[in-house]
């Protein structure tokens, strides 16, 4: 039998893959690599891409990655994936929009008001209104 | 008969409402489920990142990362994970006023503090608490996504980068069982540093391409899947809070309808012995 080694795909996300490999190739960053049982302990950014893996038994798995990173140590091999492509302008904009977000928050505190206190302030007039009606019919009455 | 017609609109008035509550309690018990299973699926990456950091850090010695260093504190931020809707009980209110009270301590010490809203309940505190939010993300849904988060966390990293806060923290419900959630600010930066038991081993990795890069990029990551963690868990608490708050409405929604159920039969009965008894002097007068 093939000697195996443990290898974790997990994303913040989820768990992708957890279990005994023979083989697993990825897009490192400095292009794509192979790594069997026994490899020496490695650290390296991945490029967005498929990760072959071959598990026990020499039956194959892909798990897509959106990038991150590939550890390898003497004994287990773990795979931290990206759950989205990130660029250095995404996260820029992405990082305006909640700015932008938290400025409109701020700015917008009089339109944008307090619904659930406007709703009990309306429940509240509407409650006075009701019995001075109620006091106006009883008067009228007598 | 027209006796007790208001008591029996209550009732039913009750009634429907009671429908409402117990169906928002079992839909909270569902998504409880799904979320505290999402909780525990996100673990594994930040555990996984940490010893990696920790291994990291220890290997290249000679090179301090920012995000591993102390410095003095005159700003620092705080990350506000919240609901985005209501009927949860006393779930937010209870973070927030621990979060007053953090702020309270800073600006006797005379640190000010940037804060970072997420979920729209956090916006809403802000408007009327004041504080100087730089960064708001909300409307996330049952199932937040990483990816909605990185823009307000980008916001907060590059503030500390810059210099603007000298520490940054994250203030959550911790899900302690479905009965019990309670308010807790952590410090994501600078990392404290962990003692390192495993280095024994002298071994260390071939980095491909640069440590100091790789370093960057799961520091980076390790905030983010940090933040990350404090929403979903903070998502199961709201939906245990919401779910014991509804239990209660639904118990309460009952009591109050067996009550008026008693006062609906007192007043029948008392409409009844009186026709009895007018039927009764009646006969007898004539």
């Amino acid at each position: 039998m093939a000697m195996t080694v443990h290898c974790d795909i997990v994303s913040a996300e989820e768990n992708l893959f957890s279990g005994l490999v023979e083989r697993v190739i990825a897009a490192g960053a400095l292009g794509d690599l192979g790594v069997e049982p026994g490899h020496a302990a490695l650290l390296t950014p991945l490029k967005p891409g498929p990760v072959r893996i071959v598990k026990q038994g020499g039956e194959e798995e892909i798990v897509y990655v959106s990038g991150g990173y590939l550890e390898v140590q003497p004994n287990s091999v773990s795979i931290l994936a990206d759950t989205a492509v990130r660029a250095n302008d995404i996260d820029e904009a992405a990082a305006l929009e909640a700015k932008k977000h938290a400025e409109q928050a701020m700015e917008n505190q009089g339109a944008d008001f307090d619904y659930s206190r406007a709703m009990s302030q309306l429940a509240e007039a509407a409650a006075q209104l009701r019995t001075i009606q109620q006091i106006r019919e009883k008067l009228g009455k007598h | 008969m027209a006796v007790g017609k208001e008591i029996k609109e209550q009732i039913s008035s009750v009634q429907s409402t009671q429908k409402i509550t117990s169906a928002m309690e079992k839909v909270a018990v569902s998504k409880m489920r799904r979320a505290q299973q999402r909780m525990e699926q996100s673990r594994p990456y930040a555990d996984k990142i940490r010893d990696v950091i920790g291994h990291l850090a220890n290997a290249t010695s000679e090179y301090r990362h920012r995000y591993l260093q102390d410095r003095d504190v005159k700003r620092v931020g705080y990350i506000v994970v919240s609901s985005d809707r209501g009927l949860c009980g006393g779930l937010n209110n209870n973070m927030f006023k621990r979060l007053a009270q953090q702020a309270g301590e800073w600006k006797e010490k005379g640190v000010e503090v940037d804060y970072c809203a997420i979920g729209s309940k956090a916006s809403l505190f802000f408007n009327s608490f004041g504080g100087n939010v730089v960064a708001s993300q909300s409307h996330l849904g049952d199932a937040p996504e990483l990816a909605s988060l990185i823009g307000a966390v980008k916001v907060m990293l590059e503030a500390f980068d810059e210099g603007k806060i000298d520490r940054l923290y994250i203030i959550y419900n911790r899900f302690v069982n479905t009965m019990t959630q309670s308010p807790e600010a952590v410090q994501l930066l600078p990392l404290k540093a962990q003692k390192d038991e495993e280095l024994k081993g002298h071994w260390d990795y071939i980095y491909e391409p640069d440590a100091k890069e790789i370093l960057e990029g799961l520091l980076v990551r390790y905030v983010e899947s940090q933040v990350y963690q404090g929403v979903v868990e903070n998502n199961a608490c709201e939906q245990a809070a919401r779910m014991l708050a509804m239990k209660n409405a639904t118990d309460n929604a009952g009591n109050m309808i067996t009550e008026l159920n008693l006062l609906y039969n007192k007043a029948r009965q008392a409409a009844i012995t009186q026709e009895i008894s007018e039927i009764v002097s009646g006969a007898a007068a004539v």
